[in-house]
């Protein structure tokens, strides 16, 4: 049992950790892209889509007209204004911490405590060049220390389940998204479809899930599409696939459950978005359409979130 | 009143007090620039662990360290056993005052403190007459704010009955001088503190209420994370074990206090409220408040929730109060004081106010509700023009203020830019009342970091130390 604001808190505090470090993984993968002078050529549209799947094309056409790549860094790293950018993550985060610092342990507080007093040190003027990789890594490190303080540190019961809750419901959003960015890359017009800059895009997203090596462990056999996409939502032993988020956060609600001797709604959608995963077969999400599937992950994912809230934590 | 100022390591040149004899020592043998990078070592300290307070108004870094000052102050065992003593008389009496105040009223039919004084006061709660509290306590925690000015004399400066804070830094300070500086320590027989918040939570759960249903449920209720004070109200709770909650994290039911939990609503039967009495409950108080609980008053009078401190227990530090609390202690435990208080005029009264306006340039002017160092005149410090604007107000308004002679705060050795120097110190033990009472050795030590500084308020920049008091 604990206070259902430390629970809600507990639970945000993981998911802008996790969003801040996709949004880092995602905008890497963007800026590799857009080396390809091939690509950059093609009026850098991956500029535009990282700001799609992001989820803040309102929000940055609002302030923006054209997604210049510093348009884009500056709003989904630096724009205080903008709610889900890395800073506001980072920043949200630590305000959530401070006000539930006892159910932190110490590894975890000083993560989030450091990541907050090292941020204002970073800014666009700094992450021009070759600066962009430096601070990605930086914040790609930050949620890294989080996750594996968390689960290094952490008492197993229900705030720990929370705090996991948290990452994954995010990580589960965060790698549909980052897959959908393929949908959204247009090939140029005259490129071949698995031809060298299609190949190029597939394994910038592998690389964006730290999934370009495990990917050649797992297939052997070359970047192909299908495969690709298959180990990204199907395969459990991808800890960043949908699968393994949706089995994570059964497991994470099932012991909740245990523990608070009650099980809700969102104990009966979770088990639904796993199993679909777990008895499904990838020719069916191509037959769907991979683009309709991700969006249709995204929402169900989203509808979890929100009874997962209404059940536990501030509604 | 000794004019020369009392050095506790001892005058330069001078005599080196027994207790300092080792640090003297070891300060001797270690350069300055370790003690440089200790001090460095320690601040990273403290911003990593987010040991930070906010200051009000002044914009810049909203989240401050406070000075932590390296060099311990150490009080012998003979010393700390007189003071205590006397904190434990002081206390016992400040609770019987309280008690008395909200009860029978024997010591205002007594004409001991005048009625006017106590029920015109801005911290008499009506609210609280005839409520009866647990072991009839009020004052659970208090702060007694103390000075030196000699060897053998100690004098009560102030004393806290609401919600005095600095009890984490005690805590954090001793831990922090273990770790960098073990050599040291270990010369010493230091009596430990780091039992203080089984203490703390030992008195919580003895003053549960007389409806608790069972083992009581103890939380620690802030006014969130922009008050100064947040992390000594996280550090409490966490060290006690304890949710941490804030206002909307509580609701009444029939008089009954539940925190919403993930598991629905639970009951709480004791509140270690750092929440002030006009924010408690908007029914009671400020109806404009949103960092209390509606209905939490009637629970509380109904016998169904305690609150720690007690409300109203404000009328016992009210510093026109203070200077009754000698009497206190003979009208009702029959003892003489083991601690005194400094003497004190009351500008309220016709003389002292003639007395004070006559001599502000040597003494301190302090307004009777000020706090933190606020709304205070060091008279010697001040400016003409200060003390001309100062004495306007007293004037106008007499008996918000009273006034005390500047007293020749002791010093301690105390590390600062220039090297070691003497600062002037204050000290903030902590008592403990509840079924029994208790003083954990120690307390806060604050120091002015500023040469010929007297005031040692952290609003104020100033600093801490580590208080050593040694076992025999």
């Amino acid at each position: 049992m604990m206070l259902a604001r430390t629970a809600d808190s507990l639970y945000w505090i993981a998911r802008y950790m996790e969003r801040a470090e996709n949004l880092a993984r995602t905008l890497r993968v963007t800026d590799r892209l857009s080396l390809m002078p091939s690509i950059a050529d093609a009026d850098g549209s991956e500029w535009h889509s990282t700001v799609v799947v992001s989820g803040s094309e309102s929000g940055f056409y609002e302030k923006h007209e054209e997604a210049t790549p510093e348009n884009v860094i500056s709003y989904l790293a630096f724009d205080p204004e903008n709610p889900s950018s890395i800073r506001s993550c980072i920043e949200t985060a630590r305000r959530n911490a401070r006000a539930v610092r006892t159910a932190l342990t110490t590894e975890q507080w000083e993560c989030l405590n450091s990541a907050w007093l090292e941020l204002p040190g970073w800014n666009e003027a700094r992450v021009r060049g070759s600066g962009l990789h430096r601070f990605l890594d930086w914040v790609k490190d930050c949620s890294l220390l989080f996750t594996g303080g968390t689960v290094a540190t952490m008492l197993r019961r229900d705030s720990y389940y929370f705090t996991r809750l948290g990452t994954f419901i995010e990580r589960n959003d965060n790698t549909a998204r980052i897959l959908d960015v393929k949908y959204h890359v247009l090939l140029p017009e005259h490129a071949e479809v698995g031809g060298g800059i299609d190949y190029y895009q597939w394994a910038s997203i592998l690389r964006a899930v730290s999934g370009y090596r495990s990917y050649n462990a797992v297939y052997r056999e070359g970047l192909k599409p299908w495969l690709i996409a298959e180990f990204l939502i199907m395969r459990e032993e991808m800890p960043r696939s949908l699968i393994s988020c949706s089995a994570e956060i059964k497991e994470c609600l099932d012991k909740l459950g245990e523990e608070y001797g009650q099980r809700h709604e969102c104990h009966r959608i979770a088990g639904q978005l796993y199993s679909r995963l777990r008895f499904g077969k990838v020719e069916d999400v191509f037959r769907q359409g991979l683009h309709e599937f991700l969006c249709d992950h995204i929402e169900q994912n989203d509808r979890l979130g929100m009874e997962i809230s209404r059940s536990y934590l501030l509604g | 009143m000794a004019q020369a100022i009392f050095d506790e390591m001892g005058a330069p040149g001078g005599e080196i007090r027994q207790a300092y004899k080792t640090l003297q020592a070891w300060l001797g043998e270690t350069p300055p620039e370790i003690l440089t990078l200790r001090r460095e070592e320690a601040e990273t300290f403290f911003r990593r662990i987010g040991i930070t307070f906010a200051v009000y108004g002044e914009g810049g870094d909203p989240e401050r360290i406070i000075p932590f000052d390296i060099i311990p102050r150490i009080l012998e065992a003979a010393e700390w056993r007189q003071i205590s003593d006397g904190l434990i008389q002081r206390v016992r009496a400040l609770n019987a005052f309280i008690a008395d105040v909200y009860g029978a009223q024997e010591i205002l039919k007594a004409g001991i403190v005048p009625r006017d004084q106590v029920i015109l006061n801005d911290t008499y709660r009506y609210q609280m007459q005839g409520v009866s509290v647990p072991h009839n306590v009020f004052t659970h925690i208090a702060g007694i704010d103390m000075v030196r000015v000699g060897p053998e004399e100690f004098y009560v400066l102030e004393d806290n009955c609401r919600t005095p804070s600095g009890v984490s830094y005690m805590l954090e300070n001793r831990e922090i001088t273990m770790r960098l500086f073990p050599d040291l320590f270990s010369r010493y027989n230091v009596a430990p503190v780091d039992h203080y918040c089984d203490e703390l939570m030992r008195t919580l759960t003895s003053v549960a209420p007389r409806n608790c249903p069972g083992e009581p449920t103890v939380v620690v209720l802030t006014p969130g994370i922009y008050n100064s004070a947040y992390y000594e109200h996280s550090f409490l709770a966490d060290q006690m074990g304890v949710e941490l909650v804030e206002g909307p994290d509580l609701y009444v039911m029939d008089d009954i206090v539940y925190m919403r939990t993930t598991q629905g609503p639970k009951r709480v039967d004791v509140i270690y409220r750092r929440v002030d009495d006009e924010f408690l409950d908007p029914l009671s108080f400020r109806p404009d408040s949103a960092l209390g609980v509606a209905g939490l008053m009637s629970a509380y009078r109904a016998g169904n929730v305690n609150l720690t401190n007690a409300v109203g227990a404000g009328i016992a530090d009210d510093k026109a109060i203070y200077t009754y609390v000698p009497d206190m202690v003979k009208f009702y435990l029959g003892e003489t004081p083991i601690l005194k208080n400094v003497p004190t005029w009351r500008c309220s009264e016709k003389a002292d106010a003639q007395y004070v306006l006559e001599r502000l340039p040597e003494l301190v002017v302090k307004e009777v509700h000020g706090s933190g160092g606020y709304g205070m005149l060091v008279g010697p410090m001040a400016t003409k023009e200060e003390i001309e604007a100062f004495g306007a107000r007293v004037k106008a308004a007499p008996e918000k203020y009273i006034a005390q002679p500047t007293l020749a705060l002791s010093t301690c050795p105390t590390f600062v830019n220039e090297g070691v120097a003497p600062r002037h110190v204050d000290l903030r033990p902590f008592i403990l009342s509840g079924k029994d009472i208790k003083v954990v050795p120690g307390g806060l030590t604050r120091v002015a970091m500023r040469e010929g500084s007297l005031v040692v308020n952290s609003s104020q920049g100033g600093g801490t130390k580590d208080t050593w008091v040694l076992k025999d």
